[in-house]
This record gives C-alpha cells, sequence and structure tokens, in this order.
C-alpha cells in the first residue's frame, strides 16, 4: 500500500476564479466604477453589457460576492429586465418596435419580413452571426415609425425594403 | 459676420437624416468659403416637417423642411442663409400654423434653444423660476404648485402641491426627488423632446422641488431606449454643476441639491412609480404595497417625490411667473396645458402644447390633418398602451382628465395613436393582453396569469369557438383584473380590451362562411 498523498481541498472556489479573464476584468471594473452608488446592481449590470454586450450568467456568482449580494438577488435582476442579455449576441443587434403606434403604420408587417429575411425569430442570431433580432415596445419615435434601432442607431419610416438597405449596409 | 444655422439633433430628426444633413451644411458652405455657425437645437416637435433646418436672418429664423442631404447644396443656390425662396421653404418658423397655433408653456424652449448652453437657456427666461423659489420657503414654493392646480402629467394626474406638501411635512435625515422618466407608453415623446430639447428645465424643476421639500438628492430613472437624451442630460448637468446650479450651494444659496441619471432596463413595470423605486434600489421592478405613499417612505424608505419629466418641467414657469398666470389656462379641474402627441397613422404627427379644453377632433384633424394613408380614421388609442379605443364618435370629448373618464377613457401621458380603417380591432385587444403578459411584474396573479388566458380567450372567441361563453368568460376576467391588481398594468389592461369589443364588436365575430368552412 503506498502512502498517502496530502491533498488540498479548498474550502470554497474563489467566485469568478473560472471566468475568462476578458469577463473577469469587466465584472471588475464594473464593480469598481459603480458598485459604491446607493442601489448599485443595474449600473453594474449596464457597465458589463456594454462591455461585453452581455452578462455572462457564469458571472453572477462574483457579481454576488462583490456587492455582497445573493446569487439570487442577481440572477433574479438579470432575469428580469428584458435589456439584459443572457446570451452572446450577435454583431448587432436590430431592435424591431412592436407597439401600438408603430403596428397602426404596418410594423406587423415589418416584423414579418425582418424574421423572414434574417432568417430568425426574436430574440435569435443569424447563421453568420451578423445580427440579433430583438423586439423593443416602443422608441420614442411614434410620430414616424415603423422604428428600427440598430446598435444605438434610430431608423424611421422603415419599410421592408428599407430594412434590407438597413441590413445589407 | 457669420450666419446661424439650426439643425435638430432630436432622435426623430436623427432617425429621418439630420447628422447628414448637418454634416452636408458645413462641407458645403466650407466648400463654397462662408462662414457659418451650426447649432444643434432639439426639435420644435412638428414631426413630419424634420429634419427641419432654420437660419437665423435679422430677427425671424427661416424655416426649411424636410430636408434631407441630397437637399442642401439646392439650399445653398437658392440662398437660403438670407432665407431665399426654396421648394421646401416653410416660411418663418414661428409662423408655421401647426406651431403658431400651440400654447408652449412647458415646452417653450424646445427647438428654439441650443441645450448644452447654459447661457441660451438663461437668456431664454431658464433659472428665473429658481431665482423666485430661492426668495420663498418651502411652505411658498408648495403653495404656488397647489395654487397653479398643476396635476402629474404621468398619467394618473394627482394634484403635484399635495404630494410636495405630505413629503414636505414628513420629518427625515434624508429626502429624494425622483423624476420618472421612463417613458414606455407608445404614442408617447413628450418627455423625450424635452429632455432632449431642454434638459435644463427638468433639472431646474427638480431643484425647485427640491428646495421645496428639503431634499438634496434626485435622480431621474430614464429608459435605457433613449440613448440621446441620456447623453442630452449628461451634458445638462455638468454644465448645471459648473455654473454652480448643482452641488453643495444651489446658485450660491448655501443650500445644497444635486443629481444623477439611471438607466433602466427595458421593463415597462418601472414606470410605475413604486417599481421604479425598487429599480433605483437595485431590485427587480415589483410593485410595492401602498400604504405606505413614497412621498412617506419612498426611495431607501425616506420620503420621496416621485413625478414625471413634464410634471417637473412645468414647475419653473409657475414659479417665474406665478401660479395665477398658469392657472388661468385650461377647463374645470384640468388647468394650464398638456403636451399633446400625435402618433402612429398621422398625417402630421408631433407635439402639440395647448390648454386643456381643446376638442380631440381639433388636434387630429387640424393639427394633424388626417391619417397618413389617407383612408379613414377608424380608432385612437389616447393615453398609451392601457388606454382605451374610441370610435369617431368620441373625438368631440375636450382635452380634459374628467371629461375623458366619464367617457370611459383615459388622458394619461397624452399620447394619442391613430389607425385607419384597415385595423383589426380583436387583434389589438389580444395585443393589450399579449402585452400585459410579457410586462407583468408577477406580484398579482390576475395580471400575471391572467394575462395569458386572455390572450387564449380572444384566440377563441376569434375562432368563433362558443362566442357567447368566451365573451362572458373576457368580461368576467377583465373584472377580476381590474379589481384583482395592485397597480395600473392589471388594471386598466381591461380599458383597451373592453373598449375595442364595445366599440368595434364586429371584428370580434368570425364570418359564419369562415366558421362553416371549418378554417
Amino acid at each position: 500500500m503506498s502512502a498517502r498523498r496530502p491533498v488540498t481541498v479548498p474550502l470554497r472556489v474563489e467566485p469568478g476564479s473560472d471566468l475568462p479573464p476578458p469577463e473577469r476584468s469587466a465584472v471588475l471594473e464594473a464593480v469598481q466604477a459603480c458598485g459604491n452608488l446607493p442601489g448599485p446592481l443595474l449600473p453594474v449590470l449596464h457597465a458589463i453589457q456594454d462591455r461585453l454586450g452581455w452578462v455572462p450568467p457564469r458571472a453572477v456568482p462574483l457579481i454576488a460576492f462583490e456587492l455582497n449580494l445573493s446569487r439570487a438577488e442577481v440572477h433574479g435582476v438579470l432575469s428580469f429586465y428584458h435589456y439584459f442579455r443572457e446570451s452572446k449576441p450577435g454583431r448587432h443587434v436590430v431592435y424591431l418596435c412592436r407597439a401600438e403606434a408603430c403596428q397602426a403604420v404596418g410594423a406587423g408587417a415589418l416584423e414579418a419580413h425582418a424574421k423572414r429575411r434574417l432568417g430568425v425569430d426574436f430574440h435569435g442570431t443569424t447563421a453568420d452571426g451578423r445580427y440579433t433580432l430583438e423586439p423593443v415596445y416602443c422608441l420614442g419615435n411614434c410620430a414616424c415609425g415603423p422604428s428600427v434601432l440598430i446598435d444605438k442607431e434610430l431608423h424611421a419610416g422603415v419599410t421592408p425594403a428599407r430594412f434590407d438597405e438597413l441590413v445589407a449596409e | 459676420m457669420s450666419t446661424t444655422v439650426y439643425v435638430p439633433r432630436d432622435a426623430t430628426a436623427l432617425a429621418l437624416g439630420a447628422e447628414a444633413v448637418a454634416t452636408a451644411i458645413a462641407a458645403e458652405a466650407a466648400r463654397r468659403s462662408l462662414e457659418l455657425r451650426v447649432v444643434r437645437n432639439g426639435s420644435r416637435g412638428a414631426f413630419w416637417l424634420e429634419p427641419l433646418v432654420e437660419v437665423q436672418t435679422g430677427n425671424a429664423r427661416v424655416a426649411y423642411g424636410p430636408v434631407r442631404a441630397g437637399d442642401v447644396a439646392s439650399l445653398f443656390d437658392s440662398g437660403f442663409l438670407e432665407g431665399g425662396k426654396h421648394r421646401l421653404g416653410q416660411g418663418a418658423v414661428e409662423a408655421i400654423p401647426y406651431l403658431h397655433k400651440q400654447l408652449r408653456l412647458t415646452m417653450g424652449r424646445c427647438g428654439v434653444i441650443d441645450p448644452q448652453s447654459l447661457a441660451d437657456y438663461q437668456a431664454h427666461g431658464g433659472y428665473a423660476g429658481l431665482q423666485a423659489a430661492l426668495a420663498m420657503d418651502g411652505a411658498g414654493i408648495v403653495k404656488a404648485v397647489t395654487d397653479s392646480g398643476l396635476r402629474g402629467r404621468g398619467g394618473a394626474a394627482f394634484p403635484t402641491g399635495i404630494k410636495w406638501r405630505t413629503v414636505l411635512e414628513t420629518a427625515a435625515p434624508q429626502k429624494y426627488i425622483v423624476c420618472n422618466a421612463d417613458e414606455g407608453d407608445s404614442g408617447t415623446f413628450s418627455d423625450r423632446l424635452l429632455m432632449e430639447g431642454d434638459p435644463l428645465c427638468l433639472i431646474e424643476g427638480m431643484t425647485i422641488a427640491g428646495l421645496a421639500v428639503g431634499a438634496t438628492r434626485g435622480y431621474i430613472y430614464l429608459r435605457c431606449e433613449y440613448p440621446h437624451a441620456h447623453a442630452a442630460l449628461n451634458a445638462a448637468l455638468a454644465a448645471a454643476r459648473a455654473a454652480g446650479f448643482l452641488g453643495q450651494s444651489v446658485a450660491g444659496s448655501g443650500r445644497a441639491f444635486d443629481l444623477e441619471v439611471r438607466l433602466g432596463a427595458g421593463a415597462y413595470i418601472c414606470g410605475e412609480e413604486t417599481s421604479l423605486l425598487e429599480s433605483l434600489e437595485g431590485k427587480r421592478g415589483q410593485v410595492r404595497f401602498k400604504p405606505p405613499l413614497p412621498a412617506i417612505r419612498g426611495l431607501f424608505d425616506s420620503p420621496t417625490v416621485v413625478n414625471n419629466v413634464i410634471t417637473f418641467a412645468s414647475v419653473p414657469i409657475v414659479l417665474a411667473r406665478g401660479a395665477a398666470c398658469y392657472r388661468d389656462f385650461g377647463t374645470g379641474r384640468s388647468r394650464g396645458t398638456l403636451p399633446v402627441q400625435l402618433a402612429g397613422n398621422i398625417r402630421r404627427g408631433g407635439l402639440v402644447e395647448c390648454a386643456f379644453g381643446v376638442p380631440l377632433r381639433t388636434l387630429l384633424e387640424e393639427f394633424g390633418g388626417g391619417s397618413r394613408t389617407g383612408r379613414p380614421v377608424r380608432a385612437v388609442q389616447v393615453g398609451g398602451p392601457l388606454g382605451s379605443y374610441w370610435p369617431a364618435s368620441k373625438f368631440d370629448t375636450p382635452l380634459d382628465y374628467e371629461a375623458f373618464a366619464q367617457q370611459g377613457g383615459m388622458l394619461g401621458h397624452g399620447g394619442i395613436v391613430v389607425f385607419d380603417d384597415t385595423v383589426d380591432m380583436a387583434a389589438q385587444a389580444r395585443y393589450a393582453f399579449e402585452f400585459c403578459a410579457l410586462e407583468s411584474c408577477g406580484k398579482c396573479t390576475p395580471c400575471r396569469i391572467g394575462s395569458t388566458r386572455g390572450v387564449e380567450v380572444i384566440d377563441r372567441l376569434r375562432a368563433g369557438d362558443r362566442p357567447a361563453q368566451q365573451e362572458a368568460l373576457l368580461r368576467d376576467l377583465c373584472n377580476t383584473l381590474t379589481h384583482g391588481s395592485l397597480c395600473a398594468l392589471g388594471g386598466l389592461t381591461p380599458l383597451p380590451v373592453l373598449s375595442a369589443l364595445e366599440h368595434f364588436p364586429e371584428d370580434f365575430v368570425k364570418p359564419k362562411a369562415a366558421v362553416a368552412a371549418g378554417s
């Protein structure tokens, strides 16, 4: 019988130690920038998503640890708000307005066209990883719909033909 | 002397190509060796003319619109810098009937000034309200706001002065001023227009509120769908802070007030004030029980004034010109003005600020010019996604909170969405439930689950599956939502549903032939 080698079993995995470095630094820098605000969780999640384009669920333990919250609290907030993404989006996110004012000028037909053109449903990403299609409920451009927001750029009066031009650019 | 040219940086103007127009104007001027100054103003709200380019000529500003980048060279050729004739010429901007016929009290500077310039703001009456407020005590400011008759412009129309008095009279070491800029109602954009076109007006209104109730900290809870408003607010905050209008000693008064912008994250429910407070505290935006009222225990358990953008932005003029001057406009218990937003299928969409009392028809026809498609207007929805769908027979209702309520409607935040005769009202009713299901915070069962059941019932009704029973079930479900929900989302979703059913029952009936064919 060979001698038993001593094994070190960590009491607890250090939160975030398994995160890829870019994600880890995105979280730590967000906490550095916004962690001291009163009610810091939304600003922190925004800062992470601004940096990465999404909030990886595997980052939740580190966010919770840094802000002295439970993982459940962070997960609860992350999953409550439509804007926060828990999956990696395509290179561009196309937000298509589905609200009443845009419906009144053909948003329904545009929605059907966009899904066909990109070959995805809402929340889906095109096969080439270029576009993610998301619904949005009002962009405040209600006098000049149908409205589409691509990344941070707003477009008015988007017909199916104009949509094709926008995604071809 | 160089000429001043105005090209809006408003989000709608940008969406219609204003950035390319501004670039083309600068490039064309350089090519022709002309000196000119391009000011990026907000929008005046005549969106059907955007991008609306204005040129300062003598005392008047001459307008051209809608201008595309391709029109710029021909504008120069026509001598637009001297107000020359051009097919896009609209004449003196103030004389455009759409603008001339409005009564601009709250939105008077939108589109006129450079929103980033404190000097421009002050040259147009900015901070006169704060100066007046600094000469009063808190109770005096609250009295002025109460006497003006100003009611919450976010939709609930609660008297602003009474809310402020509650906060003033609640003793606490820390109080807060919170601006609800989560303008989520479809068909509304007045908050956005003001924040992009005159952000200092909102900041001034919140500062006055802080002085009135003894709050030193403020938050603007802005929806993240408004990136341009975000940038405009942050620039204005920096300007106000640099000039000493925010900080430890507001305008040298020795009294502190400062504020910051916080971004929402796409949850419609956070436009409800208690959800908004939860969200500001970094939590899920779930509705709170009332009482306690936010005025007594609001943000971080402290007394908090929560008002809409337009409410705060109406305060400076009340203080500057006196309560009576504001109260003298309007009708019944609706005093002052309301910035109405004409949206959807409308020919001349945009912002129309007018005194309460104007009939809905005047807005739709005289200002709006009927539908954009040229087809008959079949329905309008006033007051956002929770507002009633109305047929033409109700278009003579005057703009007045009580008159709208009496007709089974809701004025809300003043958004008017127009639909032509191609609209399927059963589909609109179904959408109201679908939206409620998507945006419910989940606290109340009737809203969380009833909304999904509502979609199913309407689907069966439209399919002609035992319609009489479905309709009874639908009404029963709506009754449960109305009486079993804490907030307006669950409580008012029945409004669009039942108003569509009442006024447009023919859309809910499947044609007999289709039932027989089994399709």
